[in-house]
């Protein structure tokens, strides 16, 4: 250990200001940082500082995204077992889930962290740690099939467009994985849509099971067709993208990141109540009891993006609301959002993400209202005094 | 008792090293330093030269603006240097001890017959006007404006700060002067603010003529500034003053004995202070008269040995005065802990960091309520863009949103900042803030630019 330590002591100074690399001083700095918590100290104002930082936040979120991995790349096996008839074990569909899910994560970090890099370095700044949760995210809400090239792409713009154009990461007005995939979306609709994509090597149909249709619950409920039981979605053994079938899964995350405190427990009750009543109100309203909107309520919770994107995107502290109050109203907006596009926007069955990127253009607004009633208040105390 | 105000946000850093309520020594400092820098809102002039003879109460800074506003030397003996800086910023005068104790007899008028304008001369001639604290901004206040009312804060909650009902304890009699004093200098009254836990516990609840207000709660519940907050908020145009009861007790021996006389008990306190204990003393005093009670070993971690950081006042809002400082005069209590100057390999990732604390449940040490942890300065992580939300509002108990003001006081918005509450806080009152900020921005800062703004604009 000794020996590393002294070989970043040695390098340091070609990366140092005047030093030959010194136009790498960003990346030297993110890998020593990486390695070592620094030996930064406080200057002016507090002498001693709280443990947590960037890294840890990003750390405990990527932890908490863990059963969600683990699961898809289950998930992603037994779909495939399913579709082809194979009969293969546990290992093996995980081993084959994984062997499909790692070039993605693979992929998303190389491409979104180069950028970031490079962001760095121009700036000036140290890299950001922001685009550690951003890089598993994105994968996590891919269909499995997604040509890797578009991948790399929306990994892309998402993190220019989304995020470097605005300052970086704490600057940006929408989530940069929901962009990745709004942009994959709208961008290469031919490619990502129809009901093969969501299962491994379903559109290349080989071997493929007669009758196996691999759309996933949402498009079944959009199209009338039956859906899986509610047990299943919850669990997840049902197609959709990687991350987002198995709320189980997902509630395990939740627990951890409502436990240390790093994402707001009131946005995801509130992005939960939001959509659970919405359904309710629309399965009241409902005249045809085999329309979508008599759809009991509660599966929608269940389906494909609800859960996840009210636990890891609609939690997201740069792009949400900022103020507690704020958060009630913005993540029940999303839930209600979400139900309603769901129902009433045939084109896309998927609501969460345009649910998400609607209030996160809406949050400052949200927030504006909340701190001018709390400056009114301020201004009304001064009548009365 | 009067209605009990519970406050629930905030956080007692469980920092090692609190005093032992014990005296260990009387120092008597060879050589003291008058700091100008002290002063929020003083424009310094020097009075004397170097080798002048002083008493103790002799002026030696006045305000150039308001020249009644007189800074005044706490010993008698000789001004030895004046220590400029940078642009001949005036940073200290050193005075050294003839050992005389001589002081400079100041006329008082009685005060319970006095006038207001008397008493006021008085305290600007008796050296403690500048003692004093105007809210907003928290700079010396105007001798031609008067206070809204008065706020006293009973007790102090920051880390490791010293028992004030034991500091005191002697000085019972001369709050009592104070408190009738200026009683005399405003029509709002002096308010007094206890704690909850030690109200009846405190000799400080049989002061008369002062309105007594209770707090419940972790720090900053003995801010002053949230204290009014609480009992009659800041709002624009409104002055108030501040005092602590170090003052309070000084003003009261000023009106009994006609003498300028600082000396105070201050608690020595903190991971690196061998047997934390309490000394009397003055303000000014230089480290090197409490080395023996400095643990000079150093800490070794990392494989590094860690230096030791002087603090004069608590870790929050103290200054870093380095191994040949002096005691701030408005700080109480002197704190000793290592330089955090080390790498931790991965220490960010490491599940359990026993001897690391943190507010958030992201570490273990809330299951450890009553651990002490010997902190350091360590930054631990890296200075970033504000990202968390809701960190800051879980340490202030106010009615105020700090993100906002922050970035208010960042875009140098003057009508936000004074719609959002500038005038009701001071630096102190956003330090927890700053200690729990993951992106480590320095608040206390900003906070600071931004009072200087206001100052600039609204003068």
């Amino acid at each position: 250990m000794k020996a590393l330590k002294n070989l970043i002591d040695n390098i340091k100074p070609t990366f140092s200001k005047g030093g030959k690399l010194s136009f790498l001083h960003s990346t030297f700095d993110a890998f020593e940082t990486f390695l070592y918590v620094p030996e930064y100290l406080t200057k002016k104002g507090v002498h001693v500082r709280d443990s947590i930082d960037l890294k840890r936040t990003m750390t405990i979120v990527i932890i908490a995204l863990l059963p969600a991995l683990l699961f898809g790349m289950y998930n992603t096996g037994y779909q495939y077992n399913l579709s082809v008839g194979g009969s293969m074990d546990f290992m093996q569909m995980f081993w084959y889930g994984f062997l499909r899910v790692l070039p993605l994560v693979i992929v998303s970090y190389v491409v979104g962290l180069g950028i970031e890099f490079a962001a760095a370095q121009i700036r000036g700044h140290e890299v950001n740690e922001g685009f550690l949760v951003s890089g598993m995210l994105i994968p996590l809400i891919m269909p499995v099939d997604v040509p890797l090239w578009i991948l790399a792409l929306s990994v892309a713009f998402a993190v220019i467009v989304g995020k470097e154009v605005f300052g970086g990461t704490g600057m940006n007005i929408w989530n940069p994985a929901l962009l990745s995939r709004a942009f994959v979306f709208f961008a290469y609709p031919s490619q990502i849509s129809g009901d093969k994509i969501w299962i491994s090597e379903l559109s290349s149909g080989q071997g493929v099971v007669d009758g196996f249709s691999g759309a996933t619950p949402l498009a079944n409920a959009a199209a009338g067709s039956p859906i899986p039981s509610f047990m299943d979605m919850f669990t997840g053994f049902i197609p959709g993208s990687i991350g987002e079938t198995s709320t189980i899964a997902i509630l395990i995350g939740a627990a951890l990141l409502i436990f240390t405190g790093i994402a707001s427990w009131k946005i995801m009750v509130s992005t939960f109540a939001g959509g659970l009543l919405t359904g309710l109100l629309l399965n009241v309203l409902a005249t045809d009891p085999s329309s979508y909107m008599a759809m009991p309520a509660w599966n929608h919770l269940v389906m494909g993006g609800f859960a996840f994107g009210a636990v890891f995107m609609a939690t997201d502290p740069v792009t949400g609301s900022q103020t507690e109050t704020g958060k009630w109203i913005y993540g029940f907006l999303i839930g209600m959002m979400a139900i309603l596009i769901r129902v009433f926007n045939a084109g896309y069955p998927e609501g969460m993400m345009l649910a998400i990127l609607l209030m996160n253009t809406f949050a400052p607004l949200i927030d504006h209202i909340i701190v001018q009633s709390n400056i009114k208040r301020r201004l009304r105390r001064a009548v009365i005094k | 008792m009067s209605n009990k105000i519970r406050l629930r946000k905030g956080l007692n850093i469980p920092l090692k090293g609190s005093a032992e309520t014990h005296i260990a020594k009387n120092i008597s400092p060879n050589i003291i330093a008058v700091k100008p820098t002290d002063f929020k809102g003083l424009n310094p002039k020097l009075l004397v030269k170097e080798g002048d003879l002083v008493k103790a109460g002799t002026p030696v800074i006045a305000d150039k603006k308001r020249p009644e506003i007189l800074i005044c030397s706490p010993i008698s003996g000789t001004v030895k240097e004046v220590v400029r800086g940078e642009k001949r910023k005036l940073l200290e005068i050193l005075i050294e001890s003839d050992k005389k104790h001589e002081c400079q007899q100041i006329v008082t008028p009685n005060f319970r017959k006095a006038t207001q304008k008397e008493l006021k001369e008085t305290l600007l001639a008796g050296g403690m006007w500048p003692m004093i604290k105007q809210r907003p901004y928290g700079i010396i206040p105007s001798p031609s404006i008067e206070p809204k009312a008065i706020f006293i804060s009973g007790f102090d909650t920051s880390p490791l700060a010293p028992d004030l009902d034991f500091t005191l304890k002697a000085e019972f009699e001369h709050m009592q002067v104070g408190v009738e004093v200026l009683t005399k200098l405003t029509s709002g009254g002096v308010h007094l603010s206890l704690n909850a836990d030690n109200f009846a516990g405190s000799p400080l609840h049989r002061l008369e003529k002062v309105s007594l207000h209770v707090f419940d709660g972790p720090h900053p519940a003995g801010n002053v500034g949230v204290q009014i907050h609480h009992i009659s908020p800041i709002n624009k145009g409104d002055i108030v003053w501040t005092l602590d009861l170090y003052t309070l007790a000084a003003i009261g021996r000023l009106f009994s004995k006609g003498v300028f006389d600082l000396r105070k008990i201050i608690a020595i306190t903190g991971p690196r202070a061998k047997k934390p204990c309490y000394i009397e003393t003055l303000p000014g005093m230089p480290m090197s008269d409490i080395m023996e009670f400095v643990e000079l070993t150093p800490e070794k971690k990392s494989g590094e040995l860690l230096p030791v950081r002087y603090i004069s006042g608590n870790v929050l809002t103290g200054d870093n005065i380095g191994e040949n400082g002096s005691l701030g005069i408005f700080h109480n209590q002197i704190t000793l802990v290592s330089e955090g100057k080390y790498r931790e390999m991965f220490g960010w990732s490491k599940p359990f960091r026993a001897k690391k604390f943190s507010f958030s449940h992201s570490y273990f040490s809330w299951l450890t309520p009553s651990k002490k942890y010997s902190l350091d300065t360590n930054l631990n992580g890296g200075e970033r863009a504000f990202v968390m939300t809701g960190v800051y509002e879980k340490v202030l108990p106010m009615d105020i949103y700090p993100m906002y003001l922050l970035k208010a006081i960042l875009a140098e918005d003057i009508d936000k900042m004074e719609a959002l509450g500038i005038y009701e806080i001071i630096e102190e009152d956003f330090a927890l803030c700053e200690f729990v900020c993951p992106s480590k921005t320095e608040i206390q800062e900003i906070v600071s630019n931004g009072i200087d703004l206001m100052i600039k604009e609204m003068s």
